[in-house]
């Protein structure tokens, strides 16, 4: 009796213990698996962790949010420039696949491709990512690019020296080299006007309200019913760069 | 010690303290103060000017065209979508006007076909075809359309 | 409209397929070109120079000091073109006062001063330390000032301090190695290490710039120790050309099977960019990188040094054919580091096109821009022989 009850024990014990390093095995590397759950549901403090959602299928490429940043945030009118865009895909019936951005989509889009041949096509608008683990703001040698506080990456144009690596480092193509002040330039989620309690410019001023940004720390925000009502995805996980940046309805052509 | 060691030691070490006399002046005193960066930085990205102000300060003046806005389909746009950033406008009234978009193409921006707009979504008009020689606002209001 | 754009809008242009919208502008031109391939000569000089040392290959005695002099004076200029690329040139000191250790670009000023105080400067003060005490005795005018100024106030040249300076010298030759490969493997890693890039996202590509310094490093000092025989009207040491020409071809090999392989794993991996970097080595990339790289700076280098190893022409052709092979294979290592520098930024990250770049002729970031980094260091050079000549050393280390 006291035999077999020490082997339950120990049968137990055994049991338990796999139990536990199993879990710790695996809690610590779960952060790590979950490509869209890693960013969005992870509070970097108690103030609030930005985030942005974009609904592709509310999207109708009036390319106002292109334009309005341009005015808003001073960035050069040349089409070379851009910290927010707006792309079409038209996959075609022949299986070939077009991806047009005149101008940013600023001027809009008109339709090149016949309706007939389309098999499908969608906008895309395009923008800084706001990544939770940035590589461009990894990369910058001298910390004049940074994650602010609220999860934003800022670049302070102040302390910037122009090397251009950190153009070299975001897989998303959102930085450039801008030309009147020599140093790197980018999106900021309009923090100017976060900071006075309003929303990013291209946000305020899209018609159909495909654009959302919002407090990921707050689960009563729209983003976060964004997150939890559509099937969300961001770009290139396989960079693992914690984007911030979570499209409704992405197409897997979209890189 | 050779007389060539510490001859070099005490060059390096001249370096070195000049090096560091002078990185204690060229770093800014902000430097650090939430990470590695300049933290007055963040102040100054928060100062930029708001140049699209919203539709708050829009209907303080014009009321009667926000309520006619509210009241139609366009109720959800800003009125600086189509007007373009009030800014100046709202500082000073009388000098700085405002965009007044009248024609087809503004209003096709949003509002031609394009087989990438949801069919229940948007209204959509083929712009080559529909009453091609008008106005689309002689037909539409914009505030009401 | 604004000439500062003229050239953007011609690359709109010739855009192919579709690239993001900043990507039409290169953040990396000709400068970033020259800052791996100045870098590279700089360490592959010096490991020429510790293989005598270190390695006792006592054949390349002849080209030790001009080796290192050689190495020192590319060093002096390797940041020139990264400063004046910068957009902002007078704010590089942030560099060292702030280094933000995450960026693999961050500790490079670090590792350059290491290279150019501790290791290059002491060595060749080691080396040089008793020719300079007697050659600040002898002479007149400003010259014996220099070098007064040189021995840093240290007379003695006892049995004793002298065996002090070969001691030392050879301490810091030994940690001149490591350095050397420090210094140009990161070189390599500033690439290597940008995940966004498939071009340049390779573990091998910090081996490979090693390697490729190596080839280029050794390639220009024979072509140098050969100029400056020439100059100097003194008969060229074979023994020593062949023993440099045997290395030159050991490092080819070597560099050629890393990027080789490097190659031949990504075209069987052929991942999600696969198709895009093989339109780019086909297209874009096809004459400077078949033909110039592979061709001119490797394969032709090969055959000849490889063909030297069995049959030994007459001397007069044999130094013809070294100092050709050497042109060939800098220009090769040259259209290299272009391949890595603008081949990496041609194409866009979306992988679904490409845009083109265009070298201008004037302008810093252009080709007369360019061309004066790579002719200053030539007159530094000069000027370095013409103080600390070899071949008025009297001193020799052993």
């Amino acid at each position: 009796m006291k035999e077999k009850k020490k082997k339950i024990n120990r049968r137990k014990f055994i049991g338990y213990s796999g139990l536990i390093t199993g879990g710790v095995l695996a809690s610590s590397i779960a952060p790590s698996l979950g490509g869209i759950l890693m960013a969005s549901r992870k509070p970097k403090n108690d103030g609030p962790w930005y985030g942005i959602g974009i609904d592709i299928e509310k999207c109708i490429g009036c390319g106002n949010c292109a334009k309005t940043c341009k005015i808003e945030n001073d960035v050069p009118k040349e089409p070379f420039f851009f910290r927010n865009w707006v792309e079409q895909y038209t996959l075609k019936k022949d299986g070939s696949m077009l991806i047009e951005a005149p101008n940013g989509g600023i001027d809009g889009f008109k339709q090149t491709e016949a309706d007939e041949n389309i098999l499908k096509t969608f906008f895309v608008p395009k923008m800084c990512n706001h990544c939770a683990k940035s590589p461009c703001t990894q990369v910058c040698p001298v910390g004049a690019t940074f994650e602010s506080p609220e999860g934003i990456a800022l670049i302070d144009e102040k302390y910037c020296i122009g090397c251009g690596y950190c153009i070299q480092a975001c897989p998303y193509g959102c930085r450039y080299l801008h030309p009147d002040t020599d140093v790197a330039d980018k999106c900021t989620l309009c923090y100017h006007r976060i900071k006075k309690g309003m929303n990013p410019a291209c946000m305020d001023t899209c018609p159909t309200g495909a654009r959302i940004s919002g407090d990921l720390n707050d689960p009563e925000s729209d983003l976060n019913k964004f997150l939890n009502t559509k099937n969300v995805q961001v770009l290139k996980p396989q960079m693992n760069t914690g984007s911030k940046l979570f499209y409704n309805a992405l197409n897997r052509e979209v890189k | 010690m050779p007389i060539q060691l510490r001859r070099l030691l005490l060059l390096f070490s001249v370096f070195i303290i000049i090096f560091i006399v002078i990185r204690h002046f060229l770093v800014p005193d902000s430097f650090g103060e939430f990470g590695h960066y300049r933290g007055d930085a963040l102040d100054e990205i928060a100062s930029q000017e708001v140049k699209f102000m919203g539709n708050q300060s829009c209907v303080a003046c014009h009321d009667s065209i926000g309520t006619l806005l509210i009241e139609g389909y366009h109720d959800y746009l800003q009125c600086e979508v189509c007007h373009g950033p009030g800014y100046q406008h709202n500082v000073n009234p009388v000098t700085y006007h405002l965009l007044k978009p009248m024609e087809r193409t503004d209003c096709a921006k949003c509002h031609s076909q394009n087989k990438a707009r949801a069919e229940d979504g948007i209204i959509q008009q083929d712009i080559d075809n529909h009453h091609p020689e008008r106005k689309c606002i002689e037909c539409h209001n914009p505030h009401q359309p | 409209m604004d000439p500062r754009f003229e050239h953007l809008y011609e690359a709109l242009t010739k855009v192919d397929g579709f690239i993001y919208p900043n990507e039409i502008d290169l953040a990396w031109s000709v400068l970033i070109v020259l800052y791996p391939y100045i870098t590279g000569l700089v360490a592959g000089a010096f490991i020429l120079a510790s293989l005598e040392r270190v390695f006792k290959v006592k054949a390349l005695k002849p080209t030790y000091a001009i080796a290192l002099l050689t190495s020192f004076s590319f060093l002096l200029v390797a940041t020139m073109p990264l400063i004046f690329h910068l957009g902002k040139p007078l704010r590089f000191f942030e560099i060292l006062t702030t280094p933000h250790l995450t960026s693999a670009m961050a500790v490079f000023g670090f590792v350059y001063l290491w290279y150019l105080m501790v290791v290059l400067l002491l060595e060749i003060w080691f080396d040089y330390r008793h020719d300079l005490v007697i050659w600040s005795n002898q002479g007149r005018g400003m010259k014996k000032w220099i070098y007064k100024i040189l021995t840093l106030g240290i007379k003695d040249i006892s049995t004793e301090a002298l065996s002090w300076d070969q001691k030392l010298g050879y301490a810091v030759t030994i940690i001149g190695i490591p350095s050397a490969f420090l210094l140009h493997g990161y070189v390599g890693f500033i690439f290597g290490s940008i995940k966004a890039n498939p071009w340049w996202s390779t573990t091998l590509m910090p081996v490979i710039f090693l390697f490729s310094a190596m080839v280029s490093g050794i390639a220009l000092v024979m072509v140098i120790f050969m100029l400056v025989n020439y100059i100097r009207k003194e008969k060229i040491d074979m023994k020593c050309l062949d023993t440099i020409g045997k290395f030159l071809l050991y490092a080819i090999i070597i560099d050629f099977a890393l990027e080789a392989l490097d190659q031949v794993h990504r075209f069987y991996v052929a991942d999600e960019s696969f198709d895009t970097i093989y339109l780019l080595m086909s297209g874009k990339l096809y004459i400077t990188l078949i033909g110039m790289q592979i061709i001119v700076g490797t394969v032709i280098p090969l055959i000849v040094l490889g063909f030297m190893q069995f049959y030994k022409p007459k001397v007069k052709i044999r130094q013809w054919l070294y100092f050709i092979t050497g042109i060939l294979v800098l220009v090769g290592i040259f259209f290299m580091r272009w391949n890595v520098v603008i081949g990496g930024q041609l194409f866009s990250k979306s992988f679904n096109g490409f845009t083109s770049f265009k070298l201008d002729l004037i302008g810093a970031e252009g080709f007369l821009g360019a061309a004066i980094w790579m002719i200053v260091p030539f007159l530094i050079l000069a000027f370095l022989l013409w103080l600390l000549p070899p071949w008025k050393k009297i001193s020799e280390h052993f």
